[in-house]
C-alpha cells in the first residue's frame, strides 16, 4: 500500500514507516513522558512545589497521589521529577528511593531495598545483612542521625501504596511518616495508589502521622479533549526526517480523528483502529467456545437450560447428561448418543477450560458425576458464540434458543 | 546458657593472714589480702590491695573491672568487703557518649571511672579473679593481644566526658620499687602523712594535689584512723552507714549531693589544674545556689575540690574550709597564674620543679598522654602570662554568661559542636552541670576564635589521624551507625513570613514549651522525679488518641529532668525509650532496651535474661533507669510476657526502674491485658483528652509566636473543625501549613478564610463523588445498573451477571450499543480498583458478587448532577 509514496525522493518509504514505528512505540510502549502534562497542571504544580520544598528547604512532607488506573499518576510524578532534576540545587541534593508494593511485598524486603537504594550497605562493609530487626534499627538510626539542614533529603516513592498498608502493623509506613513528622533527616513520602479509600486502610496512629495531603487525579476529559489527545499522540513531530511524509501522516491522523473516513494511505485507518479495539475488547471466554467440539457445546447449552430452570442453582454431570438425553430423544437426527465416559471426558475438559467451576470448593469426597458445578458463562456469550460457530447443526441452534424446541 | 555454667563453679573466699588492724570508728577489720579458691582445684588466687580484679556483674561475658583499694571485714567478720576503684568498660559507657571518644573504642579498653554515682564498696565475694590493666598513652596504639585478661586504660570517664588519665593513679598495681617514669620523683611532705600505718601501696605518690584533693582517692594509701574522715566518705554504705546517714539527712539538700559526698573519692587530679576562671565561676554559682543550704560536711568538700592548687599546698590535711570564697578570688587567681607561669614553656624542667607548683605534677603527664593537649597547651599559655589578662577575661566571660541568656544560642551551638567533640579529652573540668559546661564551652570558644582558623584545622587533622588508624577492628562494626550523606548545598532558610510560618508549623518543629498540657506535664514530672529521688521504681500508663501530645509531653518532661540531673538537683538517671512500632517483634524490646542501656548486642532471649538479672540483683553501680515505652499495645503477645516483664521489673527491690507506657486506648489494661499484667501496671494512669478548639488555637498561636501570618477567624475555623473531628494537633498543624501554601500561591499576604477553607476541603472532602463524576460513561452506567439491581433484589449485593443484565438494558435505554461481558467486566473492575465497588476475587468471573462502597444516595447525587 506504500507504492504511491515510493516515487518521493525524500526517503524510501520503508525507512519512513520504520521511523514512525519507532516514534510511536517510544510513546506508547516505553512510557515516554509528554513534554508537558496536560489537564493536570494544578496537581503538577502542587507536587512540584512540595518536592521542591523538601529538596531545597529540607522540609519533610508526605503526600498521596490518588487516581484510577491509567489516570497518569506515575506520569505526573515522573514529569515532576524530571522537571526538578533540571535544577542543580535539587538534583545534587535529592536522594530517591522507589518502592513498589507489588515487588516489596513485606517490610523486610522493603527495608533491604531502601538500604540498597540509599547505598547505605557500604557502611557495614561486606557484612551480610542481619535480621529484620537489625535492619530496621539500622535504617532508623541512619535517618535519625540526619537533621533538617545538613543531611540530604530523601524522596520515598511508594508505588501501589495500598499494598504497603497491608504489611504487618504497617511498621514501614509508621516509621516513614514518623520520620517525616519529626526532626530527623528530611524525607518526602509520596504514595501512589488507585484506591480512593486508602486512608481508611491506615491504622489510626499511622493516619495521624500522615499529613493528609492527597492529590487526586481524575480525568475530566470530554470527547473533544480525548480526540485532541489521541491526535497529539499519533501525530508525528515537526522535525521528522521526511517532511512531506510527516505532513501527510498528520493530515491523515487529523482526518481520522475528525471524520473517521477511510483513506487509502500508508497510515492508520479507522478500520485498523476498530480491529484493534475489537481485539482488545474480545471476550476470551466467548472465543474459547469456538474451539469446542459440538458435544461440549451441547453440554453447555444443556447447562444453560438448567440454569434457566433452576435459576442459577448449581448442577452436576448427571443432570446435564439427562438434559442432553432429553434433547436427543426429541430430535436426534444430527446428534449421536454418546456413552457416559465420553460425556464425562467432555465435561472434564470444560472444567479444565474453567468454563464451569465447582460450586463449593474442590470437594474431593463426592463422586465426580455428582459434584455440583456452576457455569461461568453468560447467556449472551453462549448465543453469540453459537451464531459464529462454524457448521453448527440447526437443531442444536434451535435447541439453544428454546429448551423445548 | 553461659551464665548457668558459671554459677556452678563455687569459689571460696578466705582472708590471708590476720587482720591488719581494727578501725574503731568504722568498726571494720582491715586485711591485707584475700585468697580465692575454686572448689575442687588445689591452687588459690590471692587478691591484695592495688590489684586489678574482675567483679561479677549483670553480664557474665563482661564482668566489671576494678582495682582493689582496701579489703576489710565488718565487725562480726562475716561480711567480706572491698573498696574498689572502678573502671568502666566500653560496653558500660552509654552508646551515645561513646561518640565523644572520637574514635572507635578498643574492645579491651577500659576507662578510669571518676563519676560519683557508683558505690565503691562491693562484697568481696563477688570478686572473680585478678586481671591486668595497663596504662597506655592516649596516642599510643593498642597492642595486638589476644589475651582477654589484659585491659588497657587511656582515658578516664566521669559519666560525661573522657579525659586523659594520670598514669600514677593507675599504676598502683606495680611493685613499689618501680618508680614511675613520668611522675615527679619526689613526693611532697604534705602527701606523706603516713604515720606508721601499713602503707599498702607504697608507690611514689604523684604529688600533693593528688593526695590532698583526693582525700578519698583510692590511689592514696589508707590509714585507718589517720584519715578517718576520708575513709568515712568511702565506706559510707557499710558499717558506717548509720553514722553517715545521720549526717546526710541533716545536711544534704538533695540526694544528688548526698551521692556525691559518698562517692567523691575518685576525683581526678586532672581536675585540679583546671581553669581558674572556671573554678571561680563555679564557686560563685555554687554559692548562689546553695546560699540557703546550711554549712554542711558536703559543702566544704566540694569547695576544696574547686580550690586552687596554691591554697592546697599551704594547707594542712584538715578538710574543713572556712575560707570565704568570693572576696579573695582575684588574689588567688593572680597567685595562681604566677605559680603557673614558669612551667608553661618547658616540659623538661618540670621534673625538678619545686613542690609549690602543684599542677605541674599532673600536667606534663597529661600533655604527653594526649597529643590533643598540645593544641590546648597553646591556648593555655596566654592565660598564664598575666593575671591582668585573666581577670579581664573573666569579666568578659561573666558578661558572656549574661549575654547568653538573651542571645540566640543555636548558632553558637552549631558552630561549636564539632570542635567540642575533638576536645572532649581535655575538658578537665569537674562537671558540675550543664550550665558550667556551657560556660566552659564559651570560654574555649572565645579563646579558640582568637587563634587562626587555618592552624586550628591543621591541628585537628594532625591530632586525629593517628587515632583513626589505630583500633579499627572488625569487631567494632556494629558501632558503625550509618547516616544519610550530607547535602551538597545548604538548606535554604525560610525567606518570607509565610515560609517562616510554615517552618514553625511543621509538626517536627520543637516548640519552646508545650501549651495546654501543663497539668499533665506536672503530673508526669513529679511522678518521675519522686521515683528518681527515692531510688524506687514504678509504672505509669499514659493514654490518649493520636496527636494529643503524649510522647511530646513525656519527652519534654525527660528533657527537663535530665537538665535537672545535670544541675545536680536530682540524682543522675538513664533515660531510654523504645517504640512498639519501631521494632519488628515484641521480643525485640528486650534487645533494644539492653542495647540502649549498655550498648551490648544480644538476641532477644539473651537480652531478656541479662535484663532480668540486671533488674533483680543489687549491683554496685546503679542509676535509676527511666524507660519510655511508646505504642505499648504493639508489645502484646499471646502470653504477654514482654509486658509482664516490663511491668514486673519496676516492682523489684533493686531495679530502680521507672516505666512510662504510652498507648492510644484508655482501657487497654482492662481490655487486652491479663490480670497479672494489669495488676502490675498499677493504677497510676493518665489520659490525654483530645484538644479542644481553644487549645488547638493556642497551640498554633504559640508556635507562630507573634508571627502575623493568619487571620484570627481563619485559625479559629481550622481549630474548630479539627476539634470537632479528632482533636489531633498534627492535623491542625498540617492544615495550617497547607493553607499557607495555598495563600502563597494566590499571592496574598495573610492566610485568610478562603485559603483555610480550601485546605480543609482538600483534606477532609471525600473524593468519591468527584471520582464518580469523572468516571467514564460505561462506568457510570454500570453504577446505575448496580443500584437498579439492588432495588430489584432488595439486597445490597448482586452477582455481576445480574448487574450485567441491567447494564445492557440501561444501554438500550440510553441508545448505546449494549456492552459485552468483557467490556462490562472491565468497567466493573476499574470501579473495583478505585474501591467505589467492592468485588469478590476476579477469578469468579461473571459470578463474582458486587457491592457498593459508597451510599446509594451519593451515587445518585453524583450522577444526577451532570
Amino acid at each position: 500500500m506504500s507504492k504511491r509514496k515510493a516515487k518521493d525522493a525524500h526517503l524510501p518509504i520503508g525507512e519512513c514507516i520504520n521511523q514512525v514505528h519507532q516514534i510511536l512505540r517510544k510513546r506508547f510502549c516505553h512510557q515516554q513522558l509528554p513534554d508537558k502534562p496536560e489537564g493536570v497542571e494544578a496537581q503538577h504544580k502542587h507536587l512540584a512545589e512540595l518536592l521542591k520544598r523538601t529538596a531545597v528547604h529540607g522540609e519533610s512532607n508526605s503526600v498521596l497521589i490518588v487516581g484510577p488506573r491509567g489516570s497518569g499518576k506515575t506520569m505526573l510524578l515522573r514529569s515532576v521529577l524530571r522537571e526538578l532534576s533540571q535544577e542543580t540545587e535539587v538534583q545534587k541534593n535529592l536522594l530517591q528511593v522507589h518502592l513498589n508494593g507489588l515487588l516489596q511485598t513485606d517490610d523486610r524486603i522493603a527495608l533491604k531495598e531502601i538500604t540498597r537504594q540509599l547505598q547505605l550497605e557500604n557502611v557495614v562493609g561486606d557484612r551480610v545483612f542481619g535480621s529484620f530487626a537489625e535492619n530496621l534499627t539500622f535504617l532508623l538510626d541512619a535517618l535519625k542521625k540526619g537533621d533538617r539542614s545538613s543531611s540530604r533529603p530523601v524522596l520515598f516513592v511508594l508505588d501501589e501504596f495500598d499494598l504497603f498498608a497491608c504489611h504487618k502493623n504497617q511498621t514501614l509506613l509508621y516509621n516513614l511518616f514518623d520520620v517525616a513528622q519529626s526532626a530527623q533527616a528530611p524525607v518526602a513520602v509520596v504514595g501512589l495508589t488507585c484506591r480512593l479509600d486508602v486512608l481508611e486502610l491506615l491504622e489510626k496512629r499511622v493516619k495521624s502521622r500522615f499529613s493528609h495531603r492527597q492529590i487526586h487525579l481524575l480525568s475530566k476529559l470530554t470527547f473533544p479533549q480525548y480526540l485532541e489527545r489521541v491526535r497529539d499522540q499519533l501525530s508525528l513531530p515537526d522535525d521528522f526526517l521526511d517532511g512531506k511524509f510527516a505532513q501527510e501522516w498528520n493530515a491523515a491522523v487529523t482526518m481520522l480523528c475528525l471524520s473517521r473516513v477511510s483513506v487509502a494511505r500508508p497510515s492508520i485507518t479507522p478500520a485498523d483502529l476498530l480491529d484493534a479495539s475489537r481485539l482488545c475488547l474480545a471476550d476470551a471466554n466467548a472465543n474459547m467456545l469456538h474451539g469446542l467440539s459440538i458435544l461440549e457445546l451441547c453440554l453447555i447449552i444443556a447447562m444453560k437450560h438448567l440454569n434457566d430452570v433452576y435459576e442459577g442453582e448449581p448442577f452436576n454431570l448427571q443432570m446435564v447428561h439427562n438434559e442432553f438425553k432429553k434433547f436427543l430423544q426429541r430430535k436426534s437426527n444430527s446428534m449421536y448418543n454418546f456413552e457416559q465416559p465420553v460425556i464425562m471426558k467432555a465435561f472434564e475438559h470444560l472444567q479444565q477450560l474453567e468454563l464451569i467451576r465447582p460450586a463449593d470448593g474442590a470437594s474431593a469426597k463426592t463422586q465426580r458425576e455428582f459434584q455440583l458445578m456452576r457455569l461461568m458463562l453468560d447467556h449472551g456469550q453462549i448465543m453469540e458464540a453459537l451464531q459464529k460457530y462454524p457448521q453448527c447443526p440447526t437443531d442444536v441452534k434451535q435447541w439453544a434458543m428454546s429448551a423445548f424446541a | 546458657m553461659k551464665y548457668f555454667t558459671r554459677l556452678r563453679v563455687r569459689r571460696i573466699y578466705e582472708w590471708r593472714g590476720a587482720a591488719l588492724g581494727f578501725n574503731r570508728k568504722l568498726q571494720t577489720y582491715e586485711y591485707g589480702s584475700l585468697s580465692i579458691r575454686v572448689e575442687g582445684l588445689p591452687h588459690s588466687t590471692v587478691i591484695s590491695a592495688g590489684q586489678h580484679i574482675l567483679i561479677e556483674g549483670d553480664d557474665d561475658d563482661n564482668p566489671y573491672v576494678a582495682r582493689v583499694v582496701r579489703l576489710f571485714a565488718d565487725e562480726s567478720g562475716a561480711q567480706k568487703k572491698a573498696v574498689v576503684q572502678w573502671y568502666v568498660r566500653v560496653s558500660e559507657v552509654p552508646p551515645g557518649k561513646l561518640k565523644l571518644l572520637g574514635r572507635n573504642p578498643h574492645p579491651q579498653e577500659v576507662f578510669f571511672y571518676e563519676g560519683r554515682s557508683c558505690e565503691d564498696e562491693v562484697n568481696a565475694e563477688s570478686v572473680l579473679r585478678p586481671v591486668q590493666v595497663r596504662h597506655l598513652d592516649a596516642a599510643a596504639p593498642f597492642p595486638v593481644s589476644e589475651d582477654g585478661d589484659i585491659f588497657y586504660v587511656k582515658l578516664s570517664w566521669d559519666s560525661r566526658t573522657f579525659r586523659p588519665v594520670d598514669p600514677s593513679l593507675l599504676d598502683a598495681s606495680r611493685p613499689p620499687c618501680r618508680s614511675l617514669p613520668l611522675s615527679p620523683p619526689s613526693s611532697p611532705p604534705a602527701a606523706a602523712p603516713a604515720p606508721g600505718g601499713p602503707a599498702r601501696r607504697a608507690l611514689p605518690t604523684p604529688d600533693p594535689a593528688v593526695m590532698r584533693g583526693a582525700m578519698a582517692t583510692p590511689a592514696s594509701s589508707r590509714k585507718p584512723g589517720a584519715e578517718a574522715e576520708s575513709l568515712h566518705s568511702l565506706t559510707k554504705l557499710s558499717a558506717s552507714k548509720c553514722l553517715s546517714a545521720k549526717r546526710r539527712s541533716a545536711t544534704c539538700r538533695t540526694p544528688g549531693v548526698r551521692k556525691k559526698l559518698q562517692l567523691s573519692s575518685p576525683d581526678d587530679p586532672a581536675a585540679l589544674r583546671d581553669d581558674v576562671l572556671q573554678q571561680l565561676l563555679e564557686a560563685e554559682l555554687e554559692k548562689g545556689r546553695r546560699s540557703a543550704a546550711a554549712a554542711s560536711p558536703s559543702e566544704p568538700l566540694r569547695i576544696t575540690h574547686s580550690l586552687t592548687p596554691l591554697r592546697r599546698t599551704s594547707r594542712t590535711p584538715g578538710r574543713h574550709d572556712d575560707f570565704p570564697l568570693t572576696p579573695c578570688s582575684v588574689r588567688r587567681r593572680e597567685s595562681q597564674s604566677e605559680t603557673d607561669s614558669p612551667p608553661a614553656g618547658d616540659d623538661l624542667s618540670r621534673t625538678s620543679t619545686k613542690r609549690k607548683e602543684v599542677q605541674t605534677g599532673t600536667e606534663p603527664v597529661l600533655e604527653v598522654l594526649d597529643e590533643e593537649e598540645e593544641k590546648n597547651c597553646a591556648l593555655r599559655i596566654p592565660r598564664r602570662q598575666s593575671a591582668l589578662k585573666v581577670s579581664s577575661r573573666i569579666r568578659k566571660q561573666l558578661n558572656l554568661l549574661d549575654d547568653r541568656l538573651s542571645s540566640d544560642e543555636d548558632e553558637e551551638e552549631e558552630e561549636f559542636v564539632p570542635s567540642r567533640k575533638e576536645l572532649q579529652s581535655d575538658e578537665e573540668e569537674d562537671d558540675e552541670g550543664d550550665e558550667e559546661e556551657d560556660e566552659e564551652l564559651k570560654v574555649k570558644k572565645s579563646r579558640r576564635s582568637s587563634s587562626s582558623a587555618a592552624s586550628r584545622t591543621k591541628q585537628k587533622t594532625s591530632a586525629r589521624t593517628p587515632r583513626k588508624a589505630g583500633p579499627k577492628t572488625p569487631r567494632t562494626h556494629h558501632h558503625a551507625t550509618p547516616s544519610i550523606p550530607n547535602r551538597a548545598q545548604p538548606a535554604r532558610r525560610p525567606g518570607n513570613i509565610l515560609e517562616e510560618a510554615r517552618a514553625r508549623l511543621h509538626v517536627s518543629a520543637v516548640p519552646e514549651s508545650l501549651p495546654c498540657r501543663e497539668q499533665e506535664f506536672q503530673d508526669i514530672y513529679s511522678f518521675v522525679e519522686s521515683k528518681v529521688l527515692d531510688g524506687t521504681g514504678g509504672c505509669m500508663y499514659v493514654s490518649g488518641v493520636p496527636g494529643t501530645g503524649k510522647t511530646a509531653t513525656v519527652q519534654e518532661v525527660m528533657r527537663c529532668l535530665q537538665h535537672a540531673a545535670e544541675q545536680d538537683e536530682i540524682p543522675p538517671f538513664v533515660f531510654i525509650q523504645i517504640n512498639g512500632m519501631k521494632m519488628t517483634d515484641p521480643h525485640q524490646a528486650y534487645a533494644q532496651i539492653l542495647q540502649k542501656l549498655t550498648g551490648q548486642k544480644a538476641t532477644a532471649d539473651h537480652a531478656a535474661a541479662l535484663l532480668e538479672k540486671r533488674f533483680s540483683h543489687p549491683a554496685p553501680r546503679k542509676e535509676t533507669t527511666v524507660l519510655l515505652v511508646d505504642e505499648l499495645d504493639l508489645l502484646w503477645t499471646r502470653k504477654q510476657n514482654v509486658m509482664y516483664n516490663l511491668f514486673d521489673w519496676p516492682t523489684r527491690r533493686h531495679a530502680r526502674l521507672v516505666v512510662l507506657a504510652i498507648a492510644n486506648t484508655m482501657d487497654l489494661p482492662e481490655r487486652i491485658l491479663i490480670n497479672r499484667v494489669a495488676s502490675r501496671l498499677g493504677l497510676t494512669r493518665m489520659s490525654f483528652q483530645p484538644y479542644s478548639f481553644k487549645q488547638l488555637q493556642q497551640i498554633v498561636t504559640s508556635r507562630l509566636n507573634k508571627l502575623k501570618a493568619f487571620e484570627d477567624d481563619a485559625l479559629q475555623i481550622v481549630s474548630r473543625k479539627v476539634a470537632a473531628l479528632s482533636g489531633d494537633a498534627r492535623r491542625c498543624l498540617d492544615i495550617c501549613r497547607r493553607a499557607t501554601e495555598i495563600c502563597e500561591r494566590s499571592a496574598a499576604q495573610l492566610v485568610g478564610m478562603s485559603h483555610v477553607m480550601q485546605a480543609l476541603d482538600e483534606m477532609f472532602s471525600s473524593p468519591y463523588i468527584a471520582a464518580i463524576r469523572s468516571a467514564s460513561t460505561q462506568e457510570q452506567l454500570f453504577l446505575r445498573a448496580v443500584i437498579a439491581e439492588f432495588r430489584r433484589l432488595g439486597l445490597e449485593e448482586a452477582t455481576f451477571q445480574q448487574v450485567l443484565v441491567q447494564h445492557q438494558a440501561l444501554c438500550r435505554v440510553e441508545g448505546l450499543q449494549p456492552v459485552g461481558v468483557s467490556e462490562g467486566l472491565a468497567a466493573c473492575r476499574r470501579l473495583g480498583a478505585c474501591r467505589l465497588l467492592l468485588l469478590e476475587p476476579s477469578r469468579l468471573g461473571v459470578l463474582q458478587r458486587v457491592r457498593l462502597n459508597v451510599s446509594q444516595d451519593d451515587v445518585l447525587f453524583a450522577l444526577k448532577a451532570d
